[in-house]
C-alpha cells in the first residue's frame, strides 16, 4: 500500500472550552466539541477526494488538522507511511499544503507576489538567489498568471487571480498533497469554473493529489475521483464518485444527494434532511444520524457503526458506516 | 488624491519649518539663549528683539527657537522608546497569549491606573531633574498604549489565512511576526505616535512649568511660560508665545496623523 500518500486513522480533533477555576476544583469535565471524531481516511497518490457535508460537520477542521494548523487530539496521521507527531518537521510541513477559502484574507496585503514566493522558495532551498525569479515566473505561468504579476501587490488582483496566486504559493513547496478548503466557494460562478479547470489541469499535468473540501456537491462531482461524506465529525460514506452518486448507501448520503437541485425541467427537490444538525457533544452513543434518520431501528441507538465495505457491492472501495447496509 | 491630502502636506510643511529653524538656530539668530542683557530687560517687540526680551534681557525669539530643540527632541525620544518597547511586547503578547499575556495585561492595567505626575515627581527625586528623567518617566507610562494597540491588532491578524499560510510553509515564528504580522499592524501605532508626541511635549512643558523639567536657565517652552507668567499683564507675549508654539506643533502633528490614517489605510 505504498501508493497511499496520506493516511488518517481514528483521527480526532476536540476543541476544549475554557473552564472556570471553580469547575476545575470540582473536577468537572470541560466543555468539549469533538469537531472531528474518529476519522479514517486514506488518500492515494494522484487521486482527488471530495469531502462533502453540511456546515458544521467538521470538514474544515479535518482539513486544518491534516495540514497541521490544529494539533490532533488523538488518532494517527501518517504521510507516506511515516507517522506525524505533534510537531512537524519542515519536510512534513512542506508535504501538505493548503488552498484557502477567502482569497482576500489569504495573501499578505503588504507583500508583493514576487517577495511572497521568493521567501518560501529560498527558505526551503527550492531555489537559489540566482534562479528564484525564474522559478517564481514558472509558478505564475503554471497557474495562468502573467509573469508581470511578480511585482504587484495582492490588492491589484481580482478574487480569481488571488486564488491563482494562493495556488501558486501552495505549489511552490512541491507538496505531496494539496488540501483545498472551500477553494472556490468565495468566487463568482464563472470564476469558480476557471479555478476548477485550473485544478483539473494541474492534476492531469502534475499528478496532483488533492483533498477537495466543499459543500458544493456539483463542483465536487466534477473534480473528484472519490468522495467522502462527513456527518458530525465522522465519515459516513466513501467511494468512487460516480458509484456513490449512482448508488448511495448511507441514509444521510441519500438525503444529501436528493437535496441537490437537478437540471431536469419539472423535477422536484427531494426531501431535505429534516431537523437541525444536532449539537456536537462530548460522547455520542450509537449512530450519530439516528435522530434525523428516516429508517433508524432500535440497534442504531446502541451500536456505533464502523466504516465498512458495502455488503453486496462489487466495489470494495465503497464503504459506509450504517448498520442497515453492512 | 494629492489635493485630498492637503492637510497632510500642510502639517509636514509646518513641522519641517519649525524643525529646520531649530536646527539652524545659531545661523538664524546671533543672540545667546541664556545670555543676559540687564540694560534691556522686558523690552517690547522691536527691530532688534522681534519678540522683545524677558526679565533678564534675554531675547524671547532666540529662546523660543532654542527651546524648540529641547522640546522637540525630548518629545520624539520620549515617544520612540515606548513605541519600540510597547510594539515588541504587544506583538509577543498577542501572538503567544497564555500566561505571558495575562501577566503583561495586568501590568498594563496597573500602569494605566498609576497617576503619571506622581511617578514623574518621584523620578525627578531619584534621577534628578533633566531630560533623562523626563524621558524615563514618559517611557515608563507611554509603552502601555502601544502595547494595547498592537496586541489587539495581532489578535485579529494572527487568525488571518495569510498568517496560517506562512505557518504552513514552516517559516520560523520570528520571521512570521516580522514580515507578515508587523507590517500589517504597525500603521495604527504610527498614527497614534503622532498624537503621542503632542502629549509628551505637553508633559515636558507641564513638568517644566512645575519646575521639574529641564533645569533653568536652559531655554525650554515650559519654563519660559512659568518664568513669564509674572509679567502676563504688562508683557503678555513672554508667557503666551511659547504656549502658542506648543499649539502650533500639536496642530501640525495632528494634521500629519490624520493624513497618515488616509495614506496607510489605502
Amino acid at each position: 500500500m505504498s501508493d497511499i500518500v496520506l493516511s488518517a486513522h481514528e483521527l480526532s480533533k476536540h476543541f476544549v472550552g475554557r473552564q472556570s477555576l471553580l469547575a476545575k476544583v470540582r473536577g468537572q469535565d470541560p466543555f468539549t466539541v469533538p469537531a472531528v471524531d474518529g476519522v479514517d481516511l486514506d488518500i492515494k497518490a494522484g487521486e482527488t477526494i471530495g469531502l462533502v457535508g453540511e456546515s458544521g460537520c467538521g470538514k474544515s477542521t479535518l482539513g486544518r488538522t491534516l495540514v497541521g494548523l490544529y494539533p490532533q487530539t488523538s488518532g494517527e496521521l501518517s504521510i507516506f507511511d511515516r507517522q506525524i507527531g505533534k510537531e512537524r518537521s519542515l519536510e512534513e510541513r512542506r508535504a501538505v499544503q493548503m488552498i484557502f477559502q477567502d482569497p482576500f484574507a489569504s495573501l499578505n496585503p503588504r507583500m508583493t507576489v514576487g517577495n511572497m514566493l521568493k521567501e518560501i522558495l529560498l527558505f526551503h532551498k527550492l531555489a537559489t538567489k540566482e534562479d528564484v525569479e525564474d522559478k517564481s515566473k514558472e509558478l505564475l505561468t503554471l497557474v495562468g498568471l502573467p509573469t508581470s504579476a511578480l511585482k504587484s501587490h495582492p490588492r491589484q488582483f481580482s478574487g480569481g487571480q488571488r486564488q491563482r496566486i494562493g495556488i501558486a504559493r501552495a505549489l511552490a513547496l512541491q507538496p505531496k498533497i494539496l488540501i483545498a478548503d472551500e477553494a472556490v466557494s468565495a468566487l463568482d460562478v464563472s470564476v469558480q469554473a476557471s479555478i476548477v479547470n485550473l485544478l483539473l489541469d494541474l492534476k492531469r499535468d502534475l499528478g496532483l493529489t488533492m483533498l477537495f473540501i466543499s459543500h458544493n456537491i456539483a463542483v465536487v462531482r466534477q473534480i473528484s475521483d472519490r468522495i467522502a461524506v462527513m456527518y458530525l465529525g465522522r465519515i459516513v460514506e466513501t467511494g468512487p464518485t460516480e458509484e456513490v452518486f449512482a448508488n448511495p448507501q448511507h441514509p444521510y448520503t441519500k438525503l444529501l444527494l436528493n437535496s441537490v437541485p437537478k437540471m431536469t425541467p419539472g423535477s422536484k427537490l427531494g426531501e431535505a434532511p429534516s431537523g437541525e444538525l444536532p449539537k456536537m457533544q462530548a460522547k455520542f452513543v450509537g449512530c450519530r444520524f439516528r435522530g434525523r434518520c428516516p429508517v433508524a431501528v432500535d440497534a442504531c441507538a446502541t451500536t456505533d457503526p464502523k466504516l465498512l465495505p458495502v455488503k453486496g457491492s462489487n466495489n470494495p472501495d465503497h464503504m459506509t458506516a450504517c448498520l442497515l447496509v453492512q | 488624491m494629492k489635493a485630498k491630502n492637503f492637510s497632510f502636506y500642510f502639517g509636514i510643511g509646518l513641522l519641517s519649518f519649525i524643525v529646520l529653524v531649530a536646527a539652524f538656530a545659531p545661523w538664524l539668530t546671533h543672540y545667546d539663549p541664556i545670555g543676559q542683557d540687564l540694560l534691556h530687560t522686558l523690552a517690547s517687540p522691536n527691530s532688534h528683539h522681534w519678540l522683545g526680551t524677558d526679565n533678564l534681557g534675554r531675547d524671547v525669539l532666540t529662546r523660543i527657537i532654542y527651546g524648540a530643540r529641547i522640546d522637540l527632541s525630548i518629545g520624539v525620544l520620549a515617544v520612540l522608546f515606548p513605541f519600540i518597547l510597547g510594539t515588541t511586547l504587544g506583538l509577543i503578547s498577542g501572538w503567544r497569549g497564555g500566561w505571558f499575556d495575562a501577566i503583561l495585561m495586568r501590568i498594563v492595567d496597573t500602569t494605566i491606573a498609576f497617576p503619571f505626575y506622581v511617578l514623574a515627581i518621584a523620578l525627578v527625586f531619584v534621577v534628578g531633574a533633566g531630560p533623562k528623567s523626563i524621558i524615563i518617566a514618559i517611557s515608563l507610562v507611554g509603552w502601555v498604549a502601544y502595547c494595547r494597540i498592537i496586541r489587539a491588532a495581532v489578535l485579529v491578524a494572527k487568525e488571518l489565512d495569510y498568517v496560517h499560510a506562512a505557518k504552513l510553509s514552516g517559516l520560523p515564528t520570528g520571521r512570521i511576526l516580522r514580515r507578515h504580522i508587523l507590517p500589517n499592524v504597525i500603521s495604527q501605532a504610527i498614527v497614534f505616535s503622532m498624537s503621542d508626541i503632542v502629549l509628551s511635549i505637553l508633559a515636558i512643558v507641564s513638568l517644566g512649568y512645575l519646575g521639574l523639567g529641564v533645569p533653568i536657565p536652559t531655554a525650554e517652552w515650559g519654563s519660559m511660560i512659568q518664568e513669564g507668567q509674572a509679567y502676563i499683564l504688562q508683557q503678555w507675549w513672554i508667557p503666551t508665545i511659547p504656549g502658542i508654539m506648543v499649539v502650533i506643533v500639536g496642530f501640525s502633528l495632528s494634521l500629519i496623523g490624520d493624513g497618515l490614517v488616509k495614506r496607510l489605510n489605502k
